[in-house]
């Protein structure tokens, strides 16, 4: 499955507010399609954020997260240039890792 | 997904399943289904191994009044209390009241924002953790179109 992850970043210090959205299409599994049959459950369980190979967010979702995620969150000990690393995967066991660096 | 990348990912779990990369990457195990399949809040706190959870103001969970969308509600949660080590979701009459659990370790803040599925009007519940006990915040979200078949 292709993804992608989008990341926006504001440094203020050494403070920096992630904004992240990933495509993914978060099925329910109680959704029909237009056939009426149901459309299997798909979504994303557990999304890591590491930086400087510490893990600066751990989450784990349920298909009631909205399709193609957004989450904001905010952590300290960043400069600009910083590599952070974005990790999904998924309850068909479909993965994806991804980085984006600090602006 | 492109082929460079599926070759990469399949030489990086290789890696990690010899123990060669620093940073364990996430494992299905890792997932609470026992904490996604809970109907009620004190179960879900329960399966993050708590007992019954306090409200308290010093936890803020913000979100519309009024969702048109149940599809996409946006909320932001910040927590005052001291060492929040995680905050979750919780959606009283969704299928499942579990939404989404975030561990939140030392130098990040206890703050994020993000935008969930309702399936109806109800109580939306915001659930931290901290210094190894529960509290939560509730707040009323109205639905306009139900979210929970998208």
């Amino acid at each position: 499955m292709d993804s992608t992850i989008r990341v926006r970043t504001k440094l203020e210090g050494d403070l920096v507010q992630m904004r992240v959205l990933i495509s993914h299409p978060m099925e329910t599994g109680l959704r029909k399609n237009d056939a009426g049959e149901l459309v299997p459950a798909h979504f994303i369980e557990l999304v890591s954020f590491t930086h400087k190979e510490r893990t600066i967010l751990s989450a784990q979702w349920g298909p009631a997260v909205s399709r193609n995620p957004y989450l904001s969150f905010k952590f300290r000990g960043a400069a600009k240039g910083d590599k952070i690393t974005i990790s999904w995967v998924d309850n068909q066991g479909e993965s994806w890792t991804d980085e984006a660096f600090i602006e | 997904m492109q082929p460079q990348r599926r070759e990469l990912l399949k030489l990086l779990s290789l890696m990690a399943a010899a123990g060669l990369l620093p940073v364990r990457a996430a494992r299905s195990e890792d997932w609470n289904k026992a904490a996604f399949e809970a109907k009620k809040m004190d179960d879900v706190v329960r399966m993050f191994g708590g007992g019954a959870p306090q409200q308290s103001i010093d936890l803020v969970l913000n979100g519309p009044e009024i969702a048109e969308n149940g599809a996409v509600v946006p909320l932001e949660i910040e927590s005052k209390l001291s060492n929040t080590e995680s905050i979750a979701i919780l959606i009283e009459k969704n299928p499942n009241i579990l939404a989404a659990y975030f561990g939140i370790p030392p130098g990040t803040l206890p703050w994020l924002q993000t935008r969930v599925k309702m399936a109806e009007t109800c109580t939306v519940y915001a659930l931290a953790r901290a210094g190894g006990r529960f509290y939560y915040a509730a707040r009323e979200i109205k639905v306009t179109i139900g979210g929970c078949g998208g």
